[in-house]
């Protein structure tokens, strides 16, 4: 008797042990998580004679937000900024026509040569983009758009992903019934679209379009090839660029990189779940 | 599916009909369908002719090209200046830097999968037993996934900077000594794959957690019952349940991997990076030899290559996974 007790005592002892370890490797691995940032922000608020004291403070002993005035002043970092809130907003937008518009169809229509489009649309989100950046921008060449905005956000118009997404959407919440019904009652398809398809999906379109906009933002490889016009960079660009030329200069930097964080880090915070669940049911590249 | 002919009663022109109305029955019948799957077909067709065409234009032109750039010889004016047969390919493997480049890309792919795809289970496995506050580590994990790779490139030059880096700091505590993180050719592939395993590990933990949350809980209570502990439950339940997305999440991990250029780029270029080649990477390459050296056949035989490992990979998760299904 006595025994059993002492033993379930243990065991629940045991128990309390292993969440508090469990707590313990979970908070240490947060604060590897979060560190840059925290990081980051801190060097962004210190005077240049603070960034590189030693021992570094993470609180800065005299902050002030003279770095966030400096960074626009070594560069036109407000037109990188409109560049890129330019180039995220129109590829949101198109990539979010159409994936609507190719998943409706994917979903609810059939016609002959359905299959064979719909397998090669997924088949060129296999292969990546660095491996026929090459011929694309020849492809721009010769359209003139080197150094333009349509050249700039041209490979950001569509997503494979997109359209595949869509179309489950589509076959899990608009049933054929639906769709008979609207028919019956006289709107032709493009109506029932816009009618029909469009609000129903506004969910799944909220989720698409987050994470085509993060994705556009963050664009490197392309913008740094497609643009020397130093007009048309984009915020990561200009970031990247700059680094080198400034490199002493760690304040205005960290600003800047703070500043290009920012837009995705308000989407996170206020649409945490649906990002996160979004991203792991479609196995979206991240 | 095949679509079926309609009767010849669907298919009559209703009477009193528009001439517009009765060409288009007159063409519905031409292909053996009624006038509303004419429409319908109509639409299918007109909707997705835009996107097919950025399709064509953006993805489809572009990968077949590379094929066929690959073959020739090239000049800045043009990229097909004279047929070069396998000539960029066999030079491609007497290249030095294209060999290193390939060496690094690939210890890196391996190092960065292994060590993000390990840590990322044992913290799904930690945060599936609903621990306090999960849903907040699960979003602080998250974070570096969704933040843009060059701000975060740019701080953790920083934080490896040689003299006032952060790390080093923290190290000193410890009585160590300051290292060049990014200046020593033997430390500087280990301290980038050691950033990005840091900025990949939340999305592979996201997906193990719902592959986890995926079991049936009445698998884990059967264990317990039967007297398994966590370690017992994780390796003979977990695990091989797991196994279509682990090995979903090392093949993307993989891939992934493979392509990196944002981080080597601003890490080690420019004037205080750059120990040598000793960070070059695939894409790099590719990009130094068709954006500063204008050699685009070679680049594009380079990106060929490329291509085949990323092939090679996906074709095995493919036949796995079919395996699996049969």
């Amino acid at each position: 008797m006595t025994h059993s007790i002492l033993s379930r005592e243990r065991l629940l002892r045991k128990d309390t042990a292993l969440r508090l370890l469990r707590q313990a490797v979970l908070i240490f691995g947060s604060i590897i998580m979060v560190l840059p940032f925290v990081w980051m922000l801190s060097t962004s608020l210190k005077p240049p004679t603070e960034v590189i004291s030693w021992p570094p403070r993470f609180i800065p002993l005299h902050p002030t937000l003279e770095n966030y005035q400096t960074v626009f002043e070594t560069a036109p970092f407000h037109l990188f900024f409109l560049n890129s809130l330019a180039m995220a907003s129109v590829s949101t937008i198109s990539i979010l026509l159409t994936s609507t518009l190719a998943g409706f169809v994917f979903g609810k229509y059939r016609f002959p040569g359905r299959g064979f489009l719909f397998i090669l649309i997924l088949a060129t989100a296999m292969v990546p983009f660095e491996t026929y950046m090459i011929p694309l921008y020849l492809v721009m060449k010769d359209l003139k758009f080197i150094n333009t905005f349509p050249g700039l956000v041209a490979p950001y118009l569509i997503m494979s992903y997109g359209i595949f997404f869509m179309r489950q959407n589509v076959i899990a919440s608009l049933p054929d019934e639906l769709i008979d019904a609207a028919r019956i009652d006289g709107a032709n398809e493009w109506r029932m679209y816009w009618q029909l398809v469009v609000p129903l999906l506004r969910g799944a379109m909220g989720a698409l379009g987050i994470f085509a906009f993060m994705q556009t933002w963050a664009a490197f490889i392309w913008p740094l090839i497609i643009t020397s016009n130093r007009q048309l960079w984009t915020m990561e660009l200009g970031l990247g660029m700059f680094q080198f030329r400034y490199s002493v200069e760690l304040g205005p930097i960290n600003a800047g990189s703070m500043l290009s964080i920012l837009p995705v880090l308000l989407v996170f915070v206020v649409l945490r779940r649906n990002i996160v669940r979004g991203i792991a049911l479609t196995g979206m590249k991240a | 599916m095949p679509i079926r002919r309609s009767t010849a009663a669907i298919s009559a022109v209703p009477p009193g009909a528009s001439p517009g109305e009765r060409i288009a029955w007159g063409v519905a019948r031409l292909f053996g369908i009624n006038r509303f799957e004419l429409s319908k077909r109509v639409f299918a067709y007109l909707a997705l002719i835009p996107v097919l065409a950025i399709y064509l234009v953006l993805r489809i032109i572009p990968i077949l090209q590379n094929f066929v750039f690959s073959f020739y010889n090239s000049t800045i004016a043009n990229p097909r200046a004279s047929f070069a047969g396998l000539d960029n390919y066999i030079s491609l493997f007497q290249d030095r830097l294209f060999l290193i480049s390939l060496r690094n890309t690939t210890l890196f792919a391996v190092f960065v999968t292994l060590f993000s795809v390990l840590f990322a289970l044992g913290l799904a496995a930690l945060l599936a037993g609903k621990p306090r506050f999960g849903g907040f580590y699960e979003a602080l994990y998250f974070l570096p996934v969704i933040t843009p790779m060059v701000p975060v490139s740019i701080v953790w030059k920083w934080i490896y900077d040689p003299t006032y880096g952060l790390l080093n700091y923290i190290l000193s505590w410890f009585g160590l000594r300051p290292v060049g993180w990014l200046i020593y050719p033997d430390l500087a592939i280990w301290a980038i794959i050691a950033m990005s395993v840091w900025k990949v590990i939340g999305y592979n933990m996201v997906i193990f957690l719902v592959g986890i949350r995926d079991i049936p809980e009445s698998y884990f209570e059967a264990a317990r019952i039967d007297g398994a502990n966590n370690w017992q439950v994780f390796r003979r339940i977990t695990l091989p349940l797991l196994r279509p997305i682990l090995l979903f999440v090392v093949v993307i991990s993989t891939i992934n991997a493979y392509n990196i250029f944002t981080q080597v780029y601003v890490m080690t270029s420019g004037p205080q990076g750059a120990p040598g080649n000793a960070v070059r990477t695939v894409v790099f390459d590719i990009y130094e030899n068709a954006f500063r050296y204008f050699k685009t056949g070679y680049a594009a035989s380079e990106a060929v290559i490329l291509f085949l490992i990323v092939l090679g990979l996906t074709l095995i998760q493919f036949t796995v996974s079919r395996q699996r299904e049969e």
